[in-house]
């Protein structure tokens, strides 16, 4: 009997009227938990009901406990007929099972039906008892924290990130069980929300078993999503990273916490390493077999025997490459062994994380992702979803083989995705191929590295830029220099990942949103014959994403793109695809070149005319963002860019290398076909299009920027002001005989328009940034097009940042250090000039392997008659664009979201109302978040047959948001949080059938209830805020 | 491409006080949005027209969901739907419940009645109020008066016999005036953090005053009268007449004074009908204002008549009938003749305080209290209405 779940029901207010005769309502309360029942009293004739019940006691398992969600009906008392049901409340008892979040739940509910949305209120108080249940064989996996959160939380500290965890469970929708033709709609639909709560607690109760049996006690970056197969049933997946976090108790205690003095012996020989950007580390062993070892040659051996047998995809980088005397060398190549040895054992080396601490992630390699058509068909056996299971697995093994194959041995950033229509379903997965620093994987190696990481010289933050793979045997054509920042290591020319922008990345000017839209039309077709058209237009579509992408990179004068995240949404005769990214660049990376138009008709004088006037277009945009996002990469003086060679000792002077060619030359890129990547060759009408699609794009107004990262590079002095906000477009594609170009346009202004729509609706807080822009593209019918955009807007101090920027960078480097120890709990030291320590080495690594990888390789196979499957490599393209010098530190832009925390956040007006915060973000500006309360999970059904008298689709979905957004709230504060962070707009399902005068929308949302405390209100806070200083003096900052 | 479906949700509901303001004025989106356009907002924002009508449907849909709470404000204070700072719900609720002065004097001394409702496109034509928002203010004036009809108060009985209404009427009248609009809309504003409403509560105390003792306000004759002189009338009186029932706390429950208040009227009546008292009384002003105003011989010449009608008005209230006719006779018996003599307000303000002083001196009167206590609302009335 391992739990005791109490409830108590205090009062209810603002019901609605249920008696005509008397307008008043006979309300009672009926409390239902697994199969038992309680009813309150009667409280006759009144709209705010005082029921004051006993408390009711369920006595339940705690693997029910975990399972069931807590349900309260109200329903209005008739002596002669049947009662009437008034609206329900569904409680996730789940943040109450762990010690540390919520101990309580006690406050005012919306009670919600799902005909007449929300009628009035109730409010509950619940607890729960927990006795400790030491059965080894138990099902249930209470005390397992989740967070949607993909980083850190902040305040905790990350022991060991042990990595994936996965689970998905399937069932029969009820909605087209055969008794839904004889129940009532509300019925149906409360059958589908009480059955998704069951199956998502289920799901998360599984994990944390898995979680458990890793030794973790968290999930972090959990992404929940429900699938609506139709007839073919519901599946409900879930995918996080398995971590030991441990609770920070105050800012001050994480510093000398690991003085072992075994630790240190077993750090020495690392710590002569001289390459900055190498994290030396203990050695590692396989996590499979969680035993830990001291000898680093028997995880040496243990290594080379592994790459040897499963490695086949892989170009090899480490063994015998020597490195011609280069002390970096070995040492690396060990390191990159042991991760791989350690990250190789499990199943799938993938992280959900975007953030990451400083020093975990060490090198990255691109995007990668892999897509797979898949044809359903009824669950036959709930119990044994395997089918679903292995069509992930396979595409997870895709992905992981593509990782190898840019010499990386994990991916983080990942995620997953589907797009259903009818019978047919894509799955994506995409993430971020990268090389990981092998200490925070394993047990007792995190300790190690916080003294380490004072002795070391910190990385200048272009580290992450360097490649992983093997520079002769390269997976696809890519052309590199070496590193603008520190000249050691080679860096390709563009980069594109699915993570967040590192902290101490460095980073030249502003970043900003860029979009990638593409449709295409194709036939209506049935079953295989579909499967299979959509099969063969998805390596198009995926080239053309990434072509425009890569375009309006350059077009912006950037060099990187973080947060992608490509949607490819399929319809009855229509794919989508949507990209989305944060532009920025990336003081590593060479200046992008620019873009060349190339026409097919030399000879004709008025089209020639015609071209130039393009180029000139172009070139004025170029030139113009890159005013707009404050993009000027320092100049170097002629003479240095002339020397082939560096000299040693000069530091912090950034030097061409031989092997950059001069700005005229083009090269080929055979992943786009032998045409140069940068000219545009208009030879039809099409690609005109193209080109002035390029150009439609209008910026984001003064006063606005927009990203779809969490913190917008370049921008570090936010304001506590924010809103969140959801917006819905459903649009209908009114042509007769549409084409592709005709779809494109419409798509484009679609979203264009939503984004000017956003510009406007927030112009009173300017200046602001929208950040975490989340676009969800949906094709609900034949001729709609649905686009759901979930973001946040925050303000910030306009003048600050121009101080900010004129403060000597040494100080500005202090203070991202000092944000960094406190945001991220991990000292980082970063001396004003790291470099100068470092005996300058080229490290040119002379690698050798042969790996006959081609770019962007496209598997496609048919593999039995039920489904087709396509997946396909999207391996980061590389090209080289013309070359400019930049510099290092001198003019790094931290963006330390951190900076915020200096600011003194004028004190709100304190209302009486309990206001709830709701934000995308994983913090708050100006906020310091005290305590995560628990994960919140819910999912919506709203439905109405009177349409036209509701304000038609869009008063009744704008209500529902509202609604939704309300009960979320009203959860929160009910676990005593004031925020929720890491929110998500997971699903957003509109039908509507305006015949009828009906419609139906299902939505799904999730994220961390939080408790914050305004910095203002934090006296003890040790740092002074800098605002107060001139900006001269803030060198004394670092206290 | 036509968008079908187009909402926007914030956590924190965005409203737009000059929308707020269109919506309120009971224009259509599509005439909210040529304003919206006339206003300039293209050019400052650089936006779109369709970007303009999708903002401006987004807010008049936000308005339509939020009218329900606002008609009943501390609902709003407590629902959860909508998320708006304080100083946000306080800006809804004032301007949702300020109303056009020159549609409420138009509602002044009508009945909230149905019939009323329906005279409303007339009003509207007449005062160049949108008949959306004369409606909407219509129902706030009725909203109102219900909401606080039933409200009960200690001071109910006073108000019934000072103002002679038909019992029922009067109590929830007294409810109205002191506790029920008064307190309601004052405990409203204070918890809002704003002790100073920008629009008064007293405002609709005065037209729900109007509303229940149907005073005549409607004559050819009143019509130079606002519906600012009419609410500064009401208010004079409920201050000086009915006094301490503007502080609750410190009125007589059993409400002694008030009661007599009204039946002693009757008593001043002695003023004029005595003779002896009537000159004596002439000659006392006759020599204070001699050579102080312009117009003394008009006032030697009518002084009789003016005491006459001045004291018989107070006298009538105690007769239902009668107290329609209260702001009628002020007008004909007072403010025409001297009008017509052209006096100025100067003259009037110096009569009315010599008149009212007077009687102090008067060998044998005996109400002097009550006199003044009288007067001062009628002098307060008549100052008021004293223009052209």
């Amino acid at each position: 009997m391992p739990g005791k779940l109490k409830v108590k029901i205090v009062a209810g207010r603002h019901l609605p009227v249920m008696d005509r005769a008397s307008d008043l309502t006979d309300a009672f309360v009926e409390v239902k938990f697994g199969n038992t029942t309680f009813k309150t009293d009667v409280y006759p004739k009144s709209l705010n009901p005082q029921w004051n019940s006993e408390w009711f006691k369920f006595e339940v398992d705690d693997e029910e406990l975990q399972d069931e969600p807590l349900q309260i009906t109200v329903l209005d008392h008739d002596t002669y007929s049947a009662n009437d049901a008034i609206g329900k409340v569904y409680i996730d008892i789940d943040p109450l099972l762990y010690s540390e979040a919520a101990t309580v739940i006690s406050g005012w509910f919306p009670i919600y039906d799902t005909i007449h949305g929300i009628r009035g209120e109730i409010n509950v108080v619940v607890k729960v008892d927990l006795f400790n249940d030491l059965n080894r064989f138990r099902q249930s996996s209470c005390g397992v924290k989740f967070f949607c959160t993909t980083s850190i939380p902040k305040c905790y500290r990350a022991v060991v990130i042990h990595g994936f965890v996965e689970e998905l469970v399937v069932n029969e929708d009820p909605e087209y069980q055969w008794i839904d033709r004889i129940r009532t709609p509300r019925a149906s639909n409360e059958a589908r929300q009480r059955l998704i709560s069951l199956m998502s607690g289920e799901l998360q109760r599984k994990i944390g078993l898995k979680v458990l049996e890793m030794r973790g006690n968290a999930v972090v970056g959990y992404l929940q999503c429900f699938d609506l197969e139709g007839e073919s049933g519901l599946v409900v997946r879930a995918i996080g990273t398995a971590c030991t976090l441990d609770k920070l108790s105050n800012t001050s205690a994480f510093l000398p916490a690991c003085n072992s003095p075994s630790k240190e012996m077993k750090e020495i020989p690392f710590n002569e390493d001289p390459n900055p950007n190498t994290y030396s580390s203990g050695p590692s062993t396989p996590l499979k077999n969680q035993t830990y070892s001291f000898s680093p040659s028997k995880s040496y051996s243990r290594q080379s025997s592994s790459s040897d047998t499963d490695l086949s995809l892989t170009p090899k980088t480490g063994m015998g490459s020597g490195s011609a005397g280069k002390e970096g060398g070995p040492f690396k190549t060990l390191l990159r062994q042991q991760t791989q040895s350690a990250l190789e054992q499990r199943e799938f080396p993938f992280f959900t994380l975007t953030t990451f601490p400083p020093g975990f992630l060490l090198h990255v390699g691109g995007v990668v992702s892999a897509r797979s058509v898949k044809l359903l068909d009824r669950i036959h056996n709930p119990d044994e979803p395997e089918t679903r299971d292995a069509w992930w697995a396979e595409i997870r093994q895709e992905i992981k083989s593509h990782a190898k194959a840019l010499g990386c041995h994990a991916v983080v950033g990942y995620s997953e995705s589907t797009s259903i229509c009818e019978e047919v379903c894509i799955l994506s997965a995409s993430g971020t191929a990268a090389v990981l620093n092998p200490r925070f994987l394993q047990d007792g190696t995190m300790e190690g590295c916080l003294e380490q990481r004072i002795e070391e010289a910190s990385p200048p933050g272009c580290g992450f830029c360097h490649i992983p793979y093997d520079e002769l045997n390269m997976p696809f054509p890519a052309h590199l220099t070496y590193c603008y920042n520190c000249r050691k290591q080679k860096v390709p020319d563009v980069l594109f990942t699915t993570i967040d922008l590192p902290v101490e990345a460095i980073v030249v000017g502003k970043g900003c949103l860029i979009q990638a839209r593409l449709c295409r039309l194709k036939k209506k077709a049935q079953a295989e014959a579909n499967a299979t058209s959509i099969s063969n237009l998805l390596p198009f579509m995926e080239y053309e994403v990434h072509t425009q992408l890569m375009n309006k990179l350059k077009l912006r004068g950037m060099n990187a793109l973080f947060g992608l995240r490509i949607q490819i949404t399929v319809g009855e005769n229509m794919l989508m695809g949507l990209a989305s990214a944060t532009g920025v660049y990336l003081a590593a990376l060479p200046t992008p070149g620019g873009i060349q138009i190339a026409g097919k008709t030399p000879n004709d004088g008025t089209y020639e005319q015609h071209i130039s006037h393009m180029q000139k277009k172009i070139n004025d945009t170029i030139a113009k963002n890159k005013e707009l996002y404050e993009i000027n990469p320092p100049e170097l003086p002629e003479e240095i860019i002339g020397s082939p060679i560096p000299e040693p000792r000069q530091r912090s002077r950034l030097l061409r290398s031989q092997s950059e060619s001069s700005d005229e030359v083009t090269e080929l890129d055979l992943s786009h076909g032998k045409k140069d990547a940068f000219v545009l060759e208009i030879d039809d009408t099409d690609a005109m299009e193209d080109v002035h699609s390029l150009l439609t794009d209008v910026p984001p107004p003064s006063g606005f920027y927009s990203c779809n990262t969490e913190i917008m590079p370049g921008i570090n002095n936010w304001t506590p002001e924010i809103q969140m906000f959801t917006a819905v477009r459903v649009s209908r594609l009114s042509n007769i005989n549409p084409t592709n170009q005709t779809l494109n346009k419409n798509f484009n202004d679609l979203c264009e328009n939503l984004l000017k729509s956003l510009y406007f609706k927030l112009r009173s807080m300017v200046p602001c940034c929208l950040c975490h822009v989340n676009f969800t593209v949906a094709l609900p019918e034949d001729e709609l097009v649905q686009i759901a955009v979930t973001a946040v807007a925050i303000t910030y101090d306009k003048n600050q940042a121009l101080q900010a920027n004129k403060a000597p960078t040494e100080k500005s480097q202090q203070r991202a250090s000092t944000d960094n120890e406190e945001q991220l709990q991990f000292p980082l030291e970063l001396s004003s000039d790291p470099l100068s320590s470092q005996p300058f080495s080229p490290a040119k690594e002379a690698l050798e392997g042969a790996s006959s990888h081609t770019g962007i390789p496209a598997a496609q196979r048919d593999r039995c008659n039920s489904w087709i499957e396509l997946i396909k490599l999207k391996a980061q393209t590389i090209r080289r664009g013309s070359i400019k010098t930049t510099t290092s530190l001198e003019k790094a832009s931290p963006l330390a979201e951190g900076y915020l925390r200096h600011r003194s956040v004028p004190s709100g007006t304190n209302s009486t109302v309990s206001v709830v915060k709701m934000t995308p973000l994983s913090f708050l500006p100006g906020a310091k978040i005290t305590k995560y309360l628990g994960i919140i999970n819910m999912f919506f059904i709203r439905e109405t047959t009177s349409l036209r008298e509701e304000g038609g689709v869009s008063g009744f979905l704008h209500a529902f948001i509202a609604e939704v957004f309300a009960m979320v709230r009203a959860h929160v504060a009910a676990l005593g949080g004031n925020a929720v962070v890491s929110y998500i707009m997971k699903q957003c399902v509109f039908m509507e059938n305006p015949n009828k005068n009906q419609a139906q929308c299902l939505i799904n949302v999730s994220g961390d209830a939080v408790i914050f405390v305004r910095e203002s209100e934090l006296e003890a806070l040790p740092v002074p805020a800098p605002t107060a200083q001139p900006a001269g003096s803030a060198g004394d900052v670092t206290t | 491409m036509s968008s079908d479906l187009d909402v926007f949700v914030g956590n924190t509901t965005l409203i737009d006080e000059e929308v707020y303001r269109l919506w309120l004025d009971g224009h259509s989106v599509a005439e909210a949005v040529a304003r919206r356009l006339r206003g300039g907002v293209l050019e400052r924002e650089g936006t779109s027209v369709a970007v303009l009508q999708s903002d401006t449907r987004d807010h008049y849909r936000t308005f339509q969901m939020l009218e329900r709470l606002l008609h009943a404000p501390p609902r709003l204070l407590q629902q959860l739907l909508f998320q708006i700072p304080p100083e946000r719900q306080a800006l809804l609720v004032q301007r949702y419940y300020a109303f056009d002065e020159a549609l409420a004097r138009e509602l002044l001394g009508k009945k909230l009645s149905k019939g009323t409702k329906k005279e409303l496109d007339e009003v509207s034509a007449r005062t160049g109020v949108g008949i959306r928002s004369c409606r909407r203010q219509f129902d706030n004036f009725k909203r109102v008066f219900k909401a606080v009809e039933e409200l009960r108060g200690p001071l109910a009985e006073n108000i019934q016999q000072l103002f002679l209404l038909p019992p029922a009427l009067a109590r929830d009248y007294a409810a109205i005036v002191f506790s029920g609009i008064w307190g309601l809309w004052e405990r409203f504003w204070g918890f809002l953090g704003c002790p100073d409403p920008p629009f008064s509560s007293r405002d609709y105390a005065a037209i729900v005053f109007f509303a229940n003792s149907r005073f005549e306000t409607g004559k050819r004759r009143l019509q130079f009268l606002s519906f600012g002189d009419f609410a500064a009338c009401a208010q004079s009186m409920m201050a000086h007449w009915s006094q301490g029932a503007l502080a609750p706390e410190a009125a007589d429950p059993d409400g002694d004074l008030p009661k007599s208040f009204l039946q002693d009227l009757k008593e001043l009546k002695v003023l004029v009908s005595d003779k002896d008292l009537l000159d004596q009384h002439k000659s006392l002003v006759c020599s204070a204002l001699r050579g102080k105003i312009s117009v003394y011989n008009e006032l030697e010449a009518n002084f009789k008549a003016l005491s006459r009608a001045l004291v018989n008005v107070g006298g009538k209230l105690t007769h239902a009938r009668d107290v329609r006719d209260f702001f009628v006779d002020l007008v004909e018996k007072v403010i025409e003749p001297c009008r017509s003599d052209k006096w100025s307000p100067g003259d009037l303000r110096l009569f009315l305080t010599h008149y009212t002083a007077a009687p102090r001196n008067l060998p044998g009167f005996r109400h002097q209290a009550l006199w003044e206590r009288y007067m001062a609302a009628i002098s307060a009335c008549l100052l008021r209405m004293y223009h052209d």
